[in-house]
C-alpha cells in the first residue's frame, strides 16, 4: 500500500513543512520554560533575550503560511493531505500566540525587577499552573508529531484543570489586593502571568483538537468532545 | 401539536433514476466491469473517477446501450431505468438514447449548420412546424449558454465554432430532444480553462432539470461539479458516496490514495 505520493517533490514539500512546525514548537516550548525561569529568578537580561527570540517564531509563522499557500496552489490537496495542511495553518497560529504569551511573562518579570520586587514569592503562586500548562504544551506537540488521536483526546480534558487552577489563583490574588492595596501592582503582574499560562493551556488544547481533525476527519472545536469520548469509553 | 408546528418537510431519500444491480460487462473474453451495484440519483450529478482502464467510460456506455454498436461487447445483470431493465432484449434503444443523451470528450458537431445540428435530432422524434422548431433550437442553445454567441450564425457550419462552443453545441443538441439524463464522458478534457469553467457552470444549472453522470480525469472538477462520486478500479466500484465526504474523508484507503496522488 503506497504511503508516498507519486510526486517525490510533494512528499519533500510536506516533510519540510512538518519539520519547520516541529522546530517552531520546540522554540516556543523553550520560550515558555525560559520565561517562567525568568519570572522565578527576576533575570532581566534573560527577559530581553526571550523577547528577541519571539522574532524568530514570528518569522517561522510567515514562512510556514507561505509554504502552505504554495502547497495548496500547486497540489490542490484532498482528504488527509488537505486536513493536514489546514491543521498546520491553524497550529502555527496557536504556536505564535504561545510565543507571544511567553513574551508577556518575560515582560512582567522585567517590570517587577525594575520595581525592585522579589520574584520568588510570586513565582510560587503560579508554580502549579505553570507545570500543568507546560506538560500540556509538551504533550500536545508530541501528539501532533505522532498524530496520536487517543492521547489528544486525553489532553483536551486536562485543559479544564488548568482553567480551574487559574480561577483559583485569581480568587487568591483578589483577596490579597482587598486586604492590602499596596500589593495591587504586583498582584496584577502575577495575574497577567497566570493568565498567560492559562492561555498557553488553551492553545495546547487547540493543537490536540487539530490532531483529531487530521486523524479522524472530525472537527470537534466548540464541542464537549472529551466529555462525550469519556462517556463512550465508560459504556 | 407538533405536527402543526413543523413546517419543514421531512427530508426524503433521493429517488434513483438508474438502479444498477450485479452488472458485469465483457469485451469479448475480457471482463471490463465486475459486479457493479450502484444507484444514480435523480437530478443530481454523479461523477466517476479512477485511473485509465478502470471501467468508468464502460459503465457510462451501458446506461444508454451505446455498446450495442460494437459486436463482441455484452452486458449481464440489470440496469433499472425508471423501473424497466434496459439490458433486456426488445428494448427500443433509440427511444432510450433520446431519453439518455451523451456528450463525448471530443466535440462531435455534425457537418451541418448550427441550426441543423439541433434540429436534426429533434426531427427524428417530433414533428414540429417551422416556428416551433425555431423556438426549440433557440431554447436548446439557451440551455447550453450558447444562444448569445451563435444567434447571428445559425446558418454557419457547426464546425466553424471554437472547441468550447462546439462542445456546448453538442450539449444543446443533447438537451434539444428533452432527455431525462445527460451522460458526459470527459466533456472538458479537450478544452481550455475558460471553456471548461463555462461548461462546469452549465452543468450546475442543468442539474436542476436533468440527472447527470460525468466521467472525469480531473479530480477537482469532480469535487466542484458533483453531488456524488464513484471511485472505480480495475472494473470494480471501490467506493461510492457524497462528494464532500469522498474528497474530505473517504472511507477506503484505496480511494484516499487515488485522490491524494499516492497511487502507485
Amino acid at each position: 500500500m503506497p504511503h508516498e505520493h507519486s510526486s517525490k517533490q510533494y512528499d519533500l514539500d510536506l516533510e519540510q513543512i512538518r519539520s519547520k512546525v516541529l522546530l517552531m514548537g520546540g522554540l516556543v516550548e523553550n520560550q515558555f520554560n525560559d520565561a517562567l525561569e525568568c519570572f522565578r529568578t527576576g533575570d532581566a537580561d534573560r527577559a530581553e533575550k526571550i523577547m528577541q527570540a519571539d522574532e524568530q517564531v514570528n518569522r517561522l509563522e510567515v514562512t510556514l503560511d507561505d509554504a502552505c499557500s504554495h502547497l495548496i496552489v500547486r497540489r490542490q490537496p484532498a482528504a488527509n493531505d488537505l486536513r493536514t495542511v489546514m491543521a498546520t495553518i491553524k497550529v502555527i497560529t496557536d504556536l505564535e500566540r504561545v510565543g507571544d504569551e511567553a513574551t508577556k511573562i518575560a515582560r512582567a518579570a522585567r517590570s517587577m525587577k525594575e520595581r525592585g520586587v522579589a520574584a520568588i514569592n510570586h513565582y510560587e503562586t503560579v508554580r502549579v499552573i505553570a507545570a500543568s500548562a507546560g506538560a500540556l504544551l509538551h504533550d500536545a506537540l508530541d501528539c501532533f508529531a505522532r498524530l496520536d488521536a487517543q492521547q489528544a483526546t486525553a489532553l483536551i480534558a486536562q485543559d479544564k484543570a488548568v482553567d480551574h487552577e487559574f480561577r483559583s489563583i485569581m480568587r487568591n490574588l483578589i483577596t490579597f489586593m482587598m486586604e492590602d492595596p499596596r500589593t495591587i501592582s504586583t498582584a496584577l503582574d502575577t495575574l497577567w502571568v497566570a493568565k498567560a499560562v492559562e492561555r498557553i493551556g488553551d492553545h495546547a488544547k487547540n493543537i490536540a483538537e487539530y490532531v483529531i481533525y487530521v486523524v479522524e476527519g472530525k472537527d470537534i472545536r466548540h464541542t464537549d468532545y472529551a466529555a462525550s469520548a469519556n462517556n463512550k469509553a465508560k459504556d | 401539536m407538533n405536527s402543526q408546528l413543523s413546517a419543514v418537510p421531512a427530508v426524503s431519500a433521493p429517488r434513483a433514476t438508474f438502479e444498477i444491480a450485479d452488472l458485469n460487462f465483457f469485451y469479448g473474453a475480457f471482463q471490463g466491469l465486475k459486479n457493479i451495484n450502484l444507484k444514480i440519483h435523480e437530478k443530481k450529478v454523479t461523477a466517476f473517477i479512477g485511473p485509465s482502464g478502470c471501467g468508468k467510460s464502460t459503465l457510462l456506455r451501458t446506461l444508454n446501450r451505446m455498446y450495442d454498436l460494437y459486436p463482441g461487447q455484452r452486458a449481464e445483470g440489470q440496469i433499472l431505468y425508471n423501473g424497466r431493465n434496459i439490458l433486456e432484449h426488445g428494448l427500443d434503444v433509440n427511444m432510450l438514447r433520446a431519453r439518455v443523451g451523451m456528450v463525448f470528450q471530443k466535440p462531435t458537431p455534425f457537418p451541418m449548420t448550427v441550426y441543423e445540428n439541433i434540429a436534426f435530432g429533434v426531427r427524428l422524434y417530433e414533428n414540429l412546424a417551422r416556428g416551433e422548431m425555431d423556438e426549440r433550437v433557440e431554447w436548446a442553445l439557451n440551455k447550453a449558454a450558447l444562444w448569445g454567441e451563435v444567434k447571428d450564425k445559425l446558418h454557419k457550419s457547426g464546425l466553424s465554432l471554437s472547441g468550447g462552443q462546439q462542445q456546448r453545441l453538442c450539449i444543446a443538441r443533447g438537451v434539444a430532444v428533452k432527455p431525462e439524463v445527460l451522460l458526459l464522458d470527459e466533456p472538458t478534457s479537450a478544452l481550455d480553462p475558460i471553456s471548461t469553467a463555462k461548461i462546469e457552470e452549465l452543468i450546475s444549472e442543468l442539474k436542476g432539470e436533468y440527472t447527470i453522470a460525468i466521467v472525469t480525469h480531473n479530480m477537482q472538477q469532480a469535487a466542484r461539479c458533483s453531488d456524488y462520486t464513484a471511485y472505480m478500479y480495475l472494473g470494480e466500484l471501490v467506493e461510492f458516496g457524497e462528494t464532500d465526504q469522498i474528497f474530505m474523508n473517504p472511507g477506503r484507503r484505496e480511494t484516499q490514495d487515488y485522490i491524494t496522488g499516492r497511487f502507485g
